[in-house]
């Protein structure tokens, strides 16, 4: 037999419509839980980016304001930015018209595709950040999520914010420039509500992510948040934190992470061992601990070393 | 006519079954070139998978550039030879040890350039590979991307630098943690020739080997290296040469206790 590219094209034209029809159906359904007055939690899966959640794995936060709706991170792809801004428009019947992005991470950034680069605000550092790792993550998640992904590029945002107080359709908000998680770390703190949209600064029942992580730094903006008076707090990933509780347990799994890495160091364990070390009862509630246990092996344990094993 | 007759015996002498090809146990990974490195690494040797053989690896590749791997064949004995390969890598083979008078242990690092099987065989003395592994993700570039040390420029500066310390363990072992800054270049990036290390020898105080290992530039960049010594008794020599013929040493004095948590 003798094959051609014409017979081939035949062949394929000639199976039933459906044999050919594009087989991805999913489609992102965030949902709004109203957590204070004209303020919404939309929760992510506390999951790594897989492609079974769509890479939906950050919460964001809706702000209904006189001039539309405030948006706290758009999501990981076009389609969730799309998804998230239609829920901002149903439930607080303004369409959006502001984002911010919290920081550079494509879970809570690559969203921003769906809007106008000009309503998109995020610290300058964020900005450099996705300059130089944009086109990198919008790579790594095409990887990961396919489909989920269709039409997404990578969108600057325009706004720059900076410390300070914020007016936005009549809502009074102030914005705090933090590091630590990463070099940009933007926390809002709705005035009227006392709510306080911490980032990835804080997590809460889910292990924190330490990829671009400077651990001293991340410490001491966990020392302004507790300093900085608020009322609910909605962590990056994990449960909305009614107690105070997720500042001190985001703390506790940094100062943990730090202990325990270096201790191995000093004990002679190599990467795989130290990512198979116990992880003690009171982070059981905590989920993907032992997935962020070892992505963080990756990030610090290298310069762990080179700081703690002597010069030969 | 001749001529036509010899090429058909050619031809039924290439298409006749090969044997060791035959006797190969079927790959539990389903890897599309296990029969093509088997065939290359292990000859007409009895290849066997083997769970007594431990390969640990982390649950995900969080970077490609730098996976960890530990092999653990200490439940089997007379350990001759350890290979590390990844199956999918464009330079399969990492390490080759020799564990001269150490336990068949080795804990190191690796590129990943896709998804991949990631394997260790393990030559026992009665001539049978032990194979074990498992498939890991991984994102691309991992072998083909240049090193950071490259990208940053430093590479020169740091070359050759070692850090490491020793410990000793119950009984009379040692564990033995070698660093070293190299860029380790594969050759498959754009414009940068090969260049890594090739050879890390551990040897006594005395001059007798402990530990002999080949490395391919599929080691991840700045190497590490974790070895178990069977007895080491006094300072331990690390040396080590790359490609260009350049030659690195250390020597480390077991302790007893860990280092200083600084």
């Amino acid at each position: 037999m003798n094959l051609t590219r014409r017979s081939l094209i035949g062949a394929a034209l000639a199976l039933p419509v459906a044999a050919r029809a594009e087989t991805f159906a999913g489609a992102y359904a965030p949902k709004a839980e109203p957590v204070a007055e004209g303020v919404w939690m939309v929760r992510g899966a506390d999951a790594p980016i897989l492609f079974d959640n769509g890479g939906m794995i950050a919460n964001s936060a809706i702000i209904a304001t006189d001039a539309g709706a405030v948006l706290f991170d758009p999501g990981v792809s076009l389609e969730h930015g799309k998804a998230l801004g239609a829920l901002a428009r149903a439930v607080t019947g303004k369409a959006v018209g502001r984002v911010y992005v919290s920081h550079l991470h494509p879970d809570h950034a690559l969203g921003a595709a769906a809007f106008d680069p000009a309503i998109v605000h995020a610290l300058p550092a964020t900005r450099a950040d996705l300059e130089r790792d944009g086109e990198g993550f919008s790579d790594a998640m095409y990887r990961l999520l396919s489909d989920w992904m269709k039409g997404t590029h990578v969108v600057l945002p325009l706004g720059d914010v900076a410390e300070g107080e914020a007016l936005f359709g009549g809502r009074r908000f102030r914005l705090f420039a933090m590091q630590g998680h990463s070099a940009g770390d933007l926390v809002l703190l709705d005035e009227a509500t006392g709510t306080l949209l911490a980032g990835d600064l804080v997590f809460h029942d889910r292990a924190p992510s330490t990829p671009h992580a400077d651990l001293a730094k991340w410490r001491a903006a966990l020392d302004r948040l507790t300093a900085v008076q608020h009322g609910l707090l909605l962590p990056g990933h994990g449960t909305l934190d009614r107690d105070g509780g997720a500042i001190a347990q985001t703390r506790d799994w940094l100062d943990w992470l730090e202990a325990t890495l270096t201790q191995a160091v000093a004990d002679g364990l190599d990467m795989t061992e130290a990512g198979e070390l116990p992880i003690p009862a009171r982070f059981a509630g905590l989920k993907a601990a032992r997935y962020e246990l070892q992505r963080s092996v990756s990030h610090l344990y290298p310069g762990l070393e080179a700081r703690l094993l002597p010069r030969l | 006519m001749i001529r036509k007759k010899i090429l058909l015996a050619l031809i039924a002498t290439l298409a006749a079954p090969v044997p060791a090809a035959f006797a190969l146990p079927a790959d539990p990974l389903k890897s599309p070139m296990w029969e093509y490195h088997a065939e290359r690494l292990f000859g007409d040797a009895t290849v066997r998978f083997d769970s007594a053989v431990k390969v640990e690896i982390p649950e995900i590749a969080e970077n490609q550039r730098v996976f960890p791997i530990t092999v653990d064949a200490r439940a089997l004995p007379d350990v001759k030879r350890i290979l590390i390969f990844a199956d999918l890598n464009p330079i399969p083979v990492a390490v080759d040890y020799a564990p001269r008078a150490a336990a068949p242990f080795l804990a190191t690092r690796i590129k990943l350039d896709q998804r991949t099987p990631v394997r260790a065989a393990v030559l026992t003395a009665d001539g049978v590979w032990h194979v074990s592994g498992n498939w890991i993700d991984a994102a691309g570039g991992g072998c083909s991307a240049p090193p950071v040390s490259r990208v940053k420029g430093d590479w020169a500066d740091h070359l050759g630098e070692m850090h490491g310390a020793a410990w000793v363990l119950s009984g009379t072992q040692t564990r033995l943690r070698v660093t070293l800054r190299h860029p380790m270049d594969t050759g498959l990036v754009e414009n940068i020739a090969a260049y890594n290390i090739e050879r890390v020898t551990v040897t006594s105080s005395a001059g007798t080997p402990l530990a002999d290992l080949q490395v391919f530039g599929a080691v991840a960049e700045d190497p590490a290296f974790t070895f178990i010594i069977d007895d080491a008794k006094g300072p331990l020599s690390i040396a080590a040469r790359d490609s260009s013929g350049l030659e690195f040493d250390g020597v480390v004095t077991p302790r007893s206790t860990a280092l200083a948590a600084r």
